[in-house]
């Protein structure tokens, strides 16, 4: 009978994620922290006094902390509302409004950084709020960055929540806010942790933000590592900071895997929820109040981008985007747009089909884990597959510098290096959201299915899969995004050959004249494009194959 | 309907595969690998000539910024990623070599170039290119209020600059990091702290990094309201090459007068362990060849190391070379660097 357990699928799928991790993220950190910590076969920790000494140390700590609270606090704020009303109302543009919310997530930090300052700006920008503190605008950043993660992952889970049991309540006599704080609410606080938790995360570890919006008196753990690994070559506190971060996130990670396990599991779920029309007044302005605040959030500062990149000398004109057809210095790395969008949607693609088939192994594995096997494992793993999210991108790289450099895996200049580091960031999202999912699928079912003698595979394939098909459809737009987003300055431009649109935007900036500021935006449009069609095209895939992914 | 979702990953599947194939093809040459910054550019011309010149194609390897490239170097200098390193510059120069990464050899031509440049008498980093780091002003914008532009770094002190200028943090930004130098240069170790202060007190603007200041705050290049940058000597020139109808005068000035510019030098040498020795030697005399120093300014906006390069003339009419730069000595900034930024970083951004 024990045998026989560790034969189960869903035990072997473990082994995927594990190969994965050991080898692109294990061994890279592993390598790169022994030879900072051990010097000569000693261990080496002077630089300690250089973080518990300094109290502009302690100060970025601390504000990567309470900065990445706040900033999750406000994005739930914001996104909670949105939520609601497309999980419970059908309306005419709501496929374009998600879409229009899901944009932002993908805009390197420097044209969002743009963008806003076009909205926002000094100059009062184009609503006369100018907002001059770097700390506003940070928060702001995070939450127009963030707001598309934490509305995905709410709308999905609370969209498939069974109506019948509100209604049971209200015939029961129970009033509108005690089916909310009663019913709802309970059922819904996985998804919220869930998405509070990838939001915290990706707040603490910003990097692009902070630096860009925060001007120099801001720094968080993520901007501190980059400094003193890049310039200042003290790998040794590099690494100690990294270790922090991966510590902390390790075990934000555990106290919430073991309190999602101890809340109730009890998500029955819907055939397809029941979407309403927005009839009465009242829900006709809710509905109208969500789509202004969306269109507010996430539209306006990319409508200015656009504007900015179609004006030249106060005209419209298509100056910038016909120059990007043009190399005008016949420079060898001058990048054809369109070879920036097929190298772009190639490695989004790649790290996308990783991801997915990472992260679903490793949601099966530690599903198993809950099930049939001991759950403390759950609560070891499911931290693990968490901490690629916040590990600073410097550090992983020098690591696989010195790791990954003999055959069969010198991979340091390789092509597949930047969709494995792009599946990486992405693998943790897949899982997030499917997790919860597999979760709520109740054990009776897949009991049933034993007893009726489904082979462990066969319920795999008809029940756990397409039961979490809709989640596995958001996790791979957020592989998906990532990759695309993912600019990797710092990491994989390795090969010039191969430039993603990200690094294409870089490329423009990183020169002053007023061309190439007008191309940096231009390209970025074509960046907002390519996501909007990758997005498009998932969904349509999703809706063509309802029962499967 | 399984079938048909198979199907269409496997697929897909050989439609990536493919492309991979076809890009990993055609290698009847041996290559010669250059590890690089991210802003270093090559023409498609001289890449050819280059070709034909070395007997190799050339691979470039780019490694984030100047620092980052040179500590990935450094990291990987008992395997190392490539046959040559272009862009060390005078501010990293003696870790590069105190490293132990590169081999002595000089290439030919390099006894014409000008003996301030040769920073390293062992030949193991010959010099390249050089740029200087210096305040730019928006000349349009002093001329609308009948203002004089600054002169020198003493006017950024004065009343009549305050909240005008913009700067780098030097912990993250290069020419932030030549600026600060530069005011060590100038008021000595002593007196640059002094020199800084009343600059915070004149409400000078600190961003992390020369494209938040260039694209986010400087009145000539964005809607920002600093009408005083660090940039670079070079900058009004490219303002001038990247406009779309390029105007007879560059909208922008810069103040090089004496000892207010730190000279950047740019250094490439082949690597310890190289796997072509003797096509790297041949790559670095073309790298201080006319053809591929010719086509320097117009590909990274520097100053070529090469006396004999003929200027293109955009720069002969916009770029300035700075007769007097500010000077330190590249062992002293090593050893200094990392105090001289904790002093400034707790003296400006506490």
């Amino acid at each position: 009978m024990k045998k026989r357990l560790y034969l189960h699928p869903y035990a072997l799928a473990g082994l995927v994620p594990a190969g994965f991790f050991l080898v692109f993220y294990v061994y890279p950190l592993a390598g790169i922290g022994v030879r900072s910590f051990f010097k000569n076969g000693q261990v080496n920790l002077f630089f300690l006094d250089q973080v518990f000494q300094s109290p502009r140390m302690l100060g970025i700590i601390w504000f990567t902390f309470w900065q990445a609270g706040l900033s999750t606090l406000l994005t739930l704020a914001a996104a909670f509302p949105c939520a609601f009303v497309l999980s419970r109302y059908a309306f005419r543009g709501k496929g374009l409004l998600q879409l229009l919310a899901s944009i932002p997530f993908v805009l390197p930090a420097v044209v969002t950084a743009a963008a806003l300052q076009a909205c926002f700006g000094k100059d009062g920008g184009m609503f006369g709020v100018g907002i001059a503190h770097p700390l506003a605008l940070i928060l702001l950043a995070h939450v127009f960055y963030n707001f598309s993660v934490m509305l995905r992952i709410m709308t999905g889970f609370w969209s498939s929540l069974q109506g019948r049991i509100r209604e049971a309540a209200v015939m029961l006599g129970a009033g509108p806010f005690r089916v909310f704080s009663t019913i709802t609410l309970p059922l819904l606080r996985p998804a919220v942790l869930a998405a509070s938790t990838l939001v915290f995360m990706f707040c603490f570890s910003s990097f692009g933000i902070i630096l860009i919006l925060g001007g120099p008196s801001f720094s968080t753990i993520e901007a501190e590592i980059y400094r003193q690994a890049a310039h200042l070559f003290n790998l040794p506190l590099a690494s100690f900071l990294s270790l922090v971060q991966i510590l902390f996130t390790f075990s934000l990670m555990w106290v919430y895997t073991s309190f999602t396990r101890r809340a109730a599991r009890f998500m029955p779920k819907a055939e397809q929820a029941e979407l309403k029309k927005p009839v009465r007044v009242w829900e006709k302005l809710m509905v109208a109040g969500v789509a202004v605040f969306v269109v507010g959030l996430c539209t306006v500062p990319l409508a200015a981008l656009v504007v900015k990149s179609c004006m030249y000398e106060g005209r419209f004109s298509p100056a910038f985007y016909t120059a990007l057809f043009q190399n005008v210095s016949g420079s060898i790395f001058y990048i054809p747009p369109v070879h920036a969008v097929q190298y772009s949607l190639l490695f989004a693609l790649i790290s996308l089909l990783i991801a997915l088939v990472t992260g679903t192994c490793a949601a099966l594995f530690i599903r198993f884990c809950d099930q049939r096997f001991t759950p403390a494992w759950a609560s070891f793993f499911d931290p693990l597959f968490m901490l690629p999210l916040s590990t600073s991108a410097v550090t992983l790289g020098f690591g696989m510098i010195i790791t990954l450099d003999r055959p069969p895996l010198n991979l340091r200049t390789s092509f597949f290096l930047i969709p494995i580091a792009h599946a990486l960031v992405g693998f943790p999202f897949v899982v997030r959201s499917i997790l919860p999912a597999l979760r709520s699928i109740p054990q009776s079912l897949t009991d049933a299915a034993a007893v009726l003698g489904a082979s462990p595979l066969k319920i795999a394939f008809t029940i756990d899969l397409p039961l979490i098909a809709k989640s596995l459809a958001a996790g791979a737009i957020f592989a998906f995004t990532v990759s695309l987003g993912e600019f990797g300055a710092t990491l994989f431009t390795a090969r010039p050959e191969t430039p993603t649109l990200p690094v294409a935007i870089y490329r423009f900036l990183g020169q002053p004249g007023a061309m190439n500021h007008g191309q940096a935006m231009a390209m970025s449009v074509i960046l907002m494009l390519v996501t909007a069609l990758g997005f498009v095209g998932i969904e349509n895939f999703r809706k063509q194959n309802p029962e499967g992914f | 309907m399984k079938m048909k979702n198979f199907c269409c990953l496997i697929g897909f599947c050989i439609i990536v595969f493919g492309l991979l194939a076809c890009s990993g093809e055609k290698k009847e040459l041996p290559s010669v690998t250059l590890m690089t910054h991210d802003s270093f550019s090559i023409s498609n011309e001289t890449a050819q000539k280059f070709e034909a010149a070395v007997g190799a194609k050339l691979v470039v390897l780019k490694s984030g910024d100047a620092g980052e490239a040179l500590n990935k170097a450094i990291l990987s200098k008992n395997n190392p990623l490539a046959d040559i390193f272009f862009g060390v510059d005078n501010t990293f120069l003696s870790r590069a070599l105190e490293a132990g990464l590169f081999v002595s050899y000089a290439p030919k031509g390099l006894e014409a170039v000008d003996g301030a440049l040769k920073l390293d008498p062992e030949n193991r980093l010959i010099p390249m290119d050089f740029g200087d780091v210096c305040l730019n002003y928006d000349i349009q914008w002093f001329a609308e209020r009948g203002k004089r532009p600054p002169a020198g770094l003493e006017d950024l002190v004065k009343p009549e600059y305050k909240g005008l200028t913009v700067v780098q943090n030097p912990a993250t930004s290069s020419p932030g990091l030549a600026f600060l130098l530069t005011t060590i240069a100038r008021f000595g170790e002593d007196g640059y702290m002094d020199y800084w202060k009343k600059l915070k007190a004149n409400d000078v603007l600190v961003t992390s990094g020369w494209k938040e200041a260039y694209w986010g705050q400087f009145t000539a290049a964005s809607e920002g309201e600093r009408p005083i940058v660090v940039s670079y000597a070079s900058s009004p020139a490219a303002e001038v090459f990247f406009a779309k109808t390029p105007p007879q005068e560059a909208p922008t000035g810069t103040v090089t007068t004496s000892g207010s510019a730190f000279r950047q030098i740019e250094f490439a040498g082949i690597l310890k362990g190289a796997a072509h020795p003797d096509l790297a030697e041949r790559a670095m005399d073309f790298l201080l060849s006319k053809a591929f120093q010719e086509d320097i300014p117009l590909q990274m906006f520097v100053f070529p190391a090469l006396p004999a390069a003929e200027l293109p003339e955009v720069f002969k009419k916009h770029a300035r070379i700075t007769a007097e730069p500010a000077v330190l000595d590249s062992g002293l900034i090593d050893r200094k660097r990392e105090d001289w930024i904790r002093e400034w970083t707790e003296a400006m951004l506490q």
